[in-house]
């Protein structure tokens, strides 16, 4: 870390560790995006200071047990806007299919044996399957622009977040240590 | 070579209903020696293998019987009611022997029922859930069950001292642990059976069911240092001893493991081999594990640990070689063999219960024994779930607990032990003997038949059962990544870090060394589930009929749409929006030829060529000929393009197929649809060029490419490229034959 206090891209290159997971660029991205550091609709940051990264850590922490119904909802909005954050690249709200294909193609990207092409099938494939949940039938005029957080949030019923987005030594309370 | 399998078999020599040879002995010297016999009854030959045979018939006729009747198997489990038919049979054998024949012999139990129902649970466990509860599950496994075994055999004692136990149950401390450790160990078969039915969400039924695998290891110890030190008497036990007998824990637990993933790694290595010869691949599968049981069997180390590590071990790269039949084959044997020990075990508890001979009723012990289990196992959940929810991610709340401690059921494996105990040793191994079956009878009965009321009382979250989905799959992979940059972020190593570096460890070593080459190459979790559904979307397409109609009538022949189920499957969303293709399914084949090949590549390549996101554009031309106003669905014909083109594209890349320019070969058109291209013609009056191209394994996809946004069509135009080279030819054929009956 920058001994000036705020961190900058390229030191997260730094980290070798970082070098073998297949979305590094997506993930860096999302550390310094404006959405999640809540400073604006879009765009990136140029550096971040350890308050930035605090609040970006803050989307995994756990759901407390003792937090009500409508928490937990809250909660769950936010990490899920984390994510969807992470696929819609030029902010525009929408996660397109070429974004898709983009998330895709940088996931299998550490196979090099299965072809852009068939990266693109299943993110074609994806893409349908979202359709199909979120709209459902649709008349021969409609075209299907992009998932929108709505829709993102309706794929995502009933499946349990709460283990997939915690990492454990966030279960102390640090956000508050801030100020 | 007969006799001496009769004792394996537990089947007493004398032979139920044995008759003798009906051919005369020789008679008084002086008289002529009897002719040929016609018929000869040989029973004694075929006694051994003949009543096997048909205590397995009886089971299975049970089975069928139960089954016969909705009502009750949905409120019986079937292991009561198999319980309870084994009682009735024992009471028949015994009214017509005078004598109780069949036993469950602790030798054939261990040696050939229990090993199948280990091996099914291991290889089809799910790995990623096991492990992620391992801490829970080894938390219960080991610490509540020693917990178990020491309460409950101090409690006993206890109460023996008080008096409440008849003093003809001579049994001192060291009898009472015990008989403590092996009654506390939660039983896998019973378990599986009551669960089976009960459908209570994943994370519960795996803390259960992994508990009882993996306190084998507990029970086997325990039971062993215990029967050693009785024998060697109390006053002789030594404080080594006692060090040993710890030690000898983790040499059993983790020898039996090591055991197993030894076999797990043959297996693996040897099923890459196996392509020639792929009729020995199930065969492979079993041997070898039934082999790691054996052999930790004869180590004296933990046999179910071993079956479960090497049947967890082997099965990603074992499934990723072995052919498709193999797998199949090897699923319904592993299952088939499972269900028929389980049925048999249940009826053999049944029938050895009626042998009033082995055992010897004191009620205070039996009593005694009911309810500590019962109150010490609640205990100890109570305990350990409080500890462990300090570090779980997900608490284990109060339900869970509940159902976790009325689920600690006990079985076949705490009365084998029981019987295994000797007598001389042991003077009241007979009460032990009673008490074991009534612990039994009590849990399979009492708490299989409640634990469903139960569970529905307490609204237990029960098993959901998602339909495997793309997105899903996708988004489960970058939470992956995702979890695991941060915790190198942060540099914590947590445990998504260290499954990541197990992951990589895998795939640069382990994959390559235990694959075969074609698996490996596209050996991807993504990958699986795409080709998986792109199957299954695929063959439910062909069970719905092939044919599909289009709503609006139209002139084709084909089979009425029926409704379809509700579901999000790419077919049905075909079929209900009535787009009246179908797919050329050989191609799902995966059987490698040079036609094949070609196909997948021209089809890859015309497919590559026609798709144009639907998001985007308009489909504007409709497939057959109708009027302008009359809008078909268009756009339901990129759905089922697109579906075509996963199917293409999944299928060039498992054949490893690169792009080669070869001349599409005419396939037989039995379903071609001309009217299409000539409604294309009609609709725009573009060159063919531009336009969609004929596929000819008789799917006709006509999108065409006029577009709105001329800068999209940049896009396609790099593929039309290639598609146009060899297509133009048949394109024109088309458009010629198509005019003509177009018209």
């Amino acid at each position: 870390m920058a001994l000036c206090g705020t961190v900058s891209k390229e030191n997260f290159n730094n980290i070798p560790d970082l070098e073998l997971n297949p979305i590094r660029s997506k993930i860096v991205r999302a550390f310094f995006d404006n959405r999640n550091l809540r400073k604006g609709p879009g765009g990136l940051a140029d550096e971040i200071n350890f308050e930035d990264f605090l609040t970006i850590m803050s989307y995994f922490r756990p759901i407390d047990s003792t937090m009500d119904e409508e928490q937990v909802q809250l909660c769950r909005k936010e990490k899920l806007r984390f994510l969807f954050h992470m696929y819609d690249s030029d902010s525009d709200g929408r996660i397109t299919l070429e974004e898709y294909r983009n998330v895709v193609e940088e996931l299998l990207s550490g196979n090099p044996h299965i072809e852009k092409e068939s990266a693109r099938s299943i993110a074609d494939g994806a893409m349908m399957e979202a359709a199909s949940v979120c709209v459902g039938r649709m008349e021969p005029d409609q075209v299907y622009e992009g998932i929108t957080f709505d829709d993102f949030l309706k794929i995502w019923q009933g499946i349990d977040i709460e283990t997939k987005m915690h990492v454990r030594f966030l279960n102390v309370e640090t956000i508050a240590l801030c100020h | 070579m007969l006799r001496a399998a009769l004792p394996l078999l537990g089947l007493p020599l004398a032979g139920a209903g044995a008759t003798e040879e009906p051919t005369q002995e020789p008679g008084s010297p002086g008289e002529p020696p009897p002719g040929l016999a016609l018929f000869r009854w040989q029973w004694h030959e075929v006694e051994a293998p003949y009543l096997v045979a048909l205590w397995i018939l009886v089971a299975s006729l049970a089975k069928i019987v139960f089954h016969l009747s909705r009502k009750v198997t949905s409120l019986v489990p079937e292991s009561c009611l198999l319980i309870l038919l084994g009682l009735v049979l024992g009471g028949i054998v015994l009214a017509v022997a005078k004598k109780a024949e069949y036993q469950l012999e602790p030798g054939t139990f261990f040696l050939f029922l229990l090993p199948p129902i280990v091996l099914d649970s291991g290889y089809f466990m799910p790995s990623r859930l096991f492990f992620d509860n391992l801490g829970a599950i080894l938390t219960y496994a080991v610490v509540g069950t020693l917990w178990n075994a020491f309460t409950t055999g101090a409690a006993l004692w206890g109460l023996q001292q008080a008096g409440l136990v008849a003093p003809r149950v001579q049994a001192g401390l060291l009898d009472f642990l015990l008989f403590g450790s092996l009654i506390s160990a939660v039983d896998p078969v019973a378990v599986l059976a009551v669960f089976e039915e009960v459908h209570v969400n994943e994370t519960l039924f795996i803390i259960v069911f992994g508990e009882s695998l993996l306190n084998d290891a507990v029970t086997v110890v325990l039971y062993k240092v215990c029967n050693s030190f009785v024998e060697m008497g109390s006053a002789n036990v030594q404080a080594t001893d006692y060090l040993k007998g710890v030690a000898s824990l983790f040499v059993v637990s983790l020898g039996g493991a090591a055991v197993g993933l030894v076999f797990a790694f043959l297996l693996a290595l040897t099923t890459r081999f196996t392509k020639r010869v792929r009729i020995i691949e199930p065969l492979l599968v079993f041997l070898l594990a039934y082999a790691a049981y054996l052999t930790a069997e004869m180590a004296s180390l933990s046999a179910i640990l071993a079956v479960t590590m090497c049947g967890l071990g082997c099965k990603k790269y074992v499934e990723a070689n072995i052919s498709h039949k193999s797998r199949t084959a090897v699923k319904y044997t592993m299952k088939t063999l499972a269900s028929c020990a389980e049925t048999i075990i249940f009826m053999l508890l049944g029938i050895s219960a009626v042998d009033s001979s082995k055992w010897a009723w004191d009620s205070g012990l039996v009593l005694g024994t009911l309810f500590f289990i019962l109150f010490f196992r609640a205990l100890g959940v109570v305990l350990q779930t409080w500890v462990l929810n300090q570090f779980r991610l997900v608490p284990l709340d109060k339900i869970d607990q509940v159902v976790m401690s009325y689920g600690g059921l006990r079985g076949a494996v705490a009365f084998a032990l029981v019987i295994l105990l000797d007598r001389t040793k042991i003077p009241a191994k007979d009460y032990f003997v009673a008490t074991t079956i009534v612990v039994v009878f009590f849990t399979v009965i009492v708490q299989g038949l409640t634990i469903k009321p139960l569970v529905k009382w307490l609204k237990v979250k029960r098993s959901e059962h998602h339909k495997p989905t793309l997105n899903q799959e996708l988004h489960e992979h970058t939470f992956d990544h995702i979890l695991a940059a941060v915790e190198d972020v942060v540099g914590h190593h947590g445990y998504h870090y260290w499954r990541d570096r197990w992951e990589q460890f895998d795939k640069k070593y382990l994959s390559q060394l235990l694959m075969r080459r074609s698996a490996y190459r596209i050996r991807d979790q993504i990958w699986d589930v795409y080709y998986r559904l792109n199957i299954r979307d695929a063959i439910s397409f062909v069970d719905q009929g092939g044919h599909v109609l289009s709503s609006t009538g139209l002139t084709l022949p084909s089979m009425p749409s029926r409704n379809s189920v509700a579901e999000t499957s790419v077919t049905n969303l075909l079929r209900e929006s009535g787009s009246g293709a179908c797919l050329d399914l050989q191609v799902i084949d995966t059987v490698r030829s040079g036609r094949d090949r070609e196909d997948a590549v021209m089809h890859h390549l015309l497919c590559g060529g026609l798709y144009k996101p639907r998001y985007r554009y308009k489909a504007s031309c409709s497939r057959h000929f109708i009027s302008e106003d009359a809008q078909e669905r268009q756009d339901k014909e990129v759905f089922q393009q697109n579906m075509k083109r996963r199917l293409e594209s999944f299928k060039s890349t498992k054949h490893n197929i690169c792009f080669t320019k070869s001349k599409p070969r005419p396939r037989k058109a039995s379903r071609k649809k001309k009217d299409g291209m000539a409604n294309m013609e009609a609709t725009n009056g573009k060159p063919p060029r531009d336009l969609g191209f004929q596929d000819t394994a008789a799917v006709i996809l006509t999108v065409e490419s006029e577009e709105e946004e001329d800068s999209d069509s940049s896009e396609t135009e790099k593929e039309d490229d290639e598609g146009i080279i060899f297509v133009a030819r048949a394109t024109s054929e088309v458009l010629q034959e198509g005019k003509v009956s177009g018209e």
